[in-house]
């Protein structure tokens, strides 16, 4: 096998843990190391496993209030519109305006928008659909949504290195580690 | 945070029966739609196909003829379709309390639950849906509700509460599903990683989206997954206010009441609780492997929400007799006169004993673990608040100010039709889902097993495979 034919198609290297302590300890050692581009993949989500990746980002709580803003504006202005602007209706002798009577329908469009924007953001950001994907290429990965921890250094991080990656990934202690075929 | 979980539950009864693993919990959860289905299933499914022809069957005669086969005429013009409308929308809440307002006061003991009861929520609304839609009479022309430009220049009436629950119960159905579904797409993953045939494979990976089990997005979904609570949380209790309002917002003796909204919502969490009752006691027989997650512990905890809400409500009941009395209006105080001793008394009585006495029972832990005395009380509640809801339609209805207008009202055997119709609806669902979708939500379970008992060692897992393979290369080649 050819080296550098090997490392073109190579998406990234895979190893296997067995607990989440040792996958969240894994994770720290190699932010510490200086690897950036690297994934964790969990059964369920592990707490403080972000914080030891050095991963933070608050995109989709912003993203859900934005979209609630929308929703609320939208909400009232489509009554404002429809009640005072393109058919004033004189209900009882009400203002055209009359907010307190439009709040349960601006509240129901908030809630609406928001909770949109907290599903479709979570999948856009998180680039859902996938129909591919290259860790699922490593034949342990099926364990990844059972019992098992995974840690993928990726190739495009800059410190990739075929070699020392590996032999980096095999001082934390892993139950195996694999390369994954882009 | 951890601690305080692991340090308050360990002390409790316990979630889980058994020892569990993580991928005990997985097989156990998510072979399901791959295995032999009992025979309880089909039987069930059987007479709930049964209850849907009756529906379809009663909707098409209802659309042919006309909304006069119903027992609905003035004074009386909501019937039964409101009450079954309130009934069912009311059943959906407890689905949403326990996956959003619990979620959000951290009670663990929701978790192997909610799946189950977001389900019960989306059938529950569906039915519910289908009663005003028919119920205006041309349902092919319910798109005039919402505000769609056309060339009557024609808006709805944004201050009516009919229209508010147009925005309301559209709104919660479609959070209800999207709250639903993603707390299914990691657990779809995970039957897609367990599926033997190409089909189920290609159906559970396109529904799943992809899921990779990534911690990055793990993140993401974990933050979703909290707004979503946070947001469904105000949303269930405005649905059922805005359901009271329907009613409160008139003037009709005994509508024109300030405790609606509270006492509604407070009603939709008891009926909802005691319907989820009603599903989990069977399921737990026709699928006992549940019973290591459902434990006597959360039915046990179901049953003091169903009893503290049914306080609530009973005490409802008692403000209403106050107000009437002391209100000083003659109308006011006839129409509590009328429930009670009326030609519907009854329905009130009943009402008394289903949701006033029956649940007191409900103090007696034995009786909260005895199943079948909890199963019976909960069909008892299940029918205490549909006759709720019978007394506040037709008993304030029927006699209002004028006695040259007042009248009866009965249900016509097209009303049961649909009624029974809808409960058919219900009941194939529910068992449809458990045929096809994991029952209980995986992640979370396994995600409560770690916080509880953490990963403990060689407890969990399985003997370490062979040894790291070094030099192996190529994944998947």
């Amino acid at each position: 096998m050819a080296h550098a034919a090997v490392v073109s198609r190579v998406y990234g290297i895979m190893a296997e843990f067995d607990s989440p302590e040792a996958l969240i300890e894994a994770a720290r050692r190699t932010r510490v190391e200086g690897y950036r581009r690297f994934d964790c993949y969990t059964p369920f989500p592990i707490h403080g496993l972000t914080d030891a990746m050095g991963v933070r980002e608050a995109k989709v709580p912003w993203t859900v209030f934005i979209c609630g803003l929308i929703g609320a504006l939208f909400g009232f202005g489509l009554q404002v519109y429809t009640s005072a602007i393109d058919y004033p209706l004189n209900v009882g002798g009400r203002d055209f305006i009359s907010w307190p009577y439009f709040i349960p329908i601006t509240f129901e469009c908030m809630v609406l928008f928001a909770a949109f924007g907290a599903f479709i953001g979570m999948l856009a950001y998180n680039g859902l659909p996938a129909p591919y994907h290259p860790v699922f290429n490593v034949p342990q990965f099926v364990r990844a949504s059972v019992d098992r921890f995974f840690l993928c250094i990726e190739a495009r991080d800059p410190k990739f290195d075929p070699e020392r990656t590996r032999t980096f990934l095999q001082s934390l202690n892993p139950i195996s580690i694999s390369e994954v075929e882009a | 945070m951890q601690e305080a979980i692991r340090a308050r539950v360990v002390q409790e009864p316990p979630l889980f029966e058994g020892e569990q693993t993580y991928e005990r919990i997985t097989a156990q959860i998510g072979d399901i739609p791959f295995e032999k289905h009992p025979i309880g299933w089909t039987v069930m499914f059987g007479l709930g196909f049964v209850g849907t022809t009756l529906l379809i069957f009663a909707l098409v005669v209802l659309v042919a003829i006309g909304t006069g086969i119903w027992g609905i005429n003035q004074p009386v013009a909501w019937g039964f379709a409101i009450i079954n409308f309130v009934w069912w929308i009311g059943i959906g809440h407890a689905g949403t309390l326990i996956s959003a307002i619990l979620l959000l006061m951290r009670q663990a003991w929701r978790m192997s639950i909610n799946r189950f009861a977001e389900a019960m929520t989306i059938f529950a609304v569906m039915c519910a849906g289908l009663f005003p839609l028919f119920h205006t009479g041309r349902p092919w022309v319910a798109y005039w509700l919402f505000p769609l430009p056309n060339w009557l220049a024609m808006w709805p009436q944004f201050r009516s509460p009919l229209e508010w629950d147009v925005f309301a119960v559209s709104t919660y159905f479609t959070v209800s599903v999207l709250f639903w579904y993603m707390g299914l797409i990691p657990d779809l993953a995970a039957v897609r990683d367990r599926a033997k045939s190409h089909l189920a494979k290609v159906i559970s990976g396109i529904l799943s989206w992809g899921w990779r089990n990534s911690a990055i997005h793990w993140m993401r979904y974990e933050s979703a997954y909290l707004l979503l609570a946070g947001l469904s949380t105000p949303l269930v209790l405005s649905v059922h206010s805005v359901v009271s309002l329907d009613f409160a917002i008139s003037i009709v003796p005994g509508w024109h009441v300030t405790i609606f909204p509270p006492y509604f919502v407070a009603g939709a969490i008891y009926s909802g609780f005691a319907m989820v009752l009603t599903l989990v006691i069977p399921f737990r027989i026709l699928y006992p492997k549940l019973r290591e997650y459902i434990t006597m512990h959360h039915i046990d905890m179901m049953a003091k929400v169903m009893l503290a809400t049914g306080l609530i409500v009973f005490y409802g009941y008692m403000m209403e007799a106050f107000f009437g009395f002391y209100s000083a209006a003659i109308f006011e105080k006839y129409l509590m006169t009328n429930r009670m001793f009326g030609p519907y008394w009854p329905v009130y009585w009943s009402l008394i004993f289903c949701n006033g006495l029956v649940p007191q029972s409900l103090w007696f832990p034995k009786v909260r673990h005895n199943l079948w005395l909890l199963f019976i009380i909960s069909l008892i509640v299940n029918v205490g608040m549909w006759l709720e809801r019978f007394v506040i339609v037709v008993t304030s209805l029927h006699r209002d100010f004028t006695p040259s207008a007042w009248g009866m009202y009965g249900p016509t055997f097209w009303d049961w039709a649909t009624y029974i119709g809808t409960l058919g609806f219900f009941v194939m669902m529910m068992f449809l889902f458990a045929r096809f979708v994991p029952m209980l939500a995986m992640a979370e379970l396994k995600d409560l097993w770690y916080r509880l008992y953490g990963h403990g060692g060689e407890h969990n897992g399985h003997p370490k495979t062979e040894a790291p393979a070094p030099t192996r290369t190529g994944g998947g080649a």
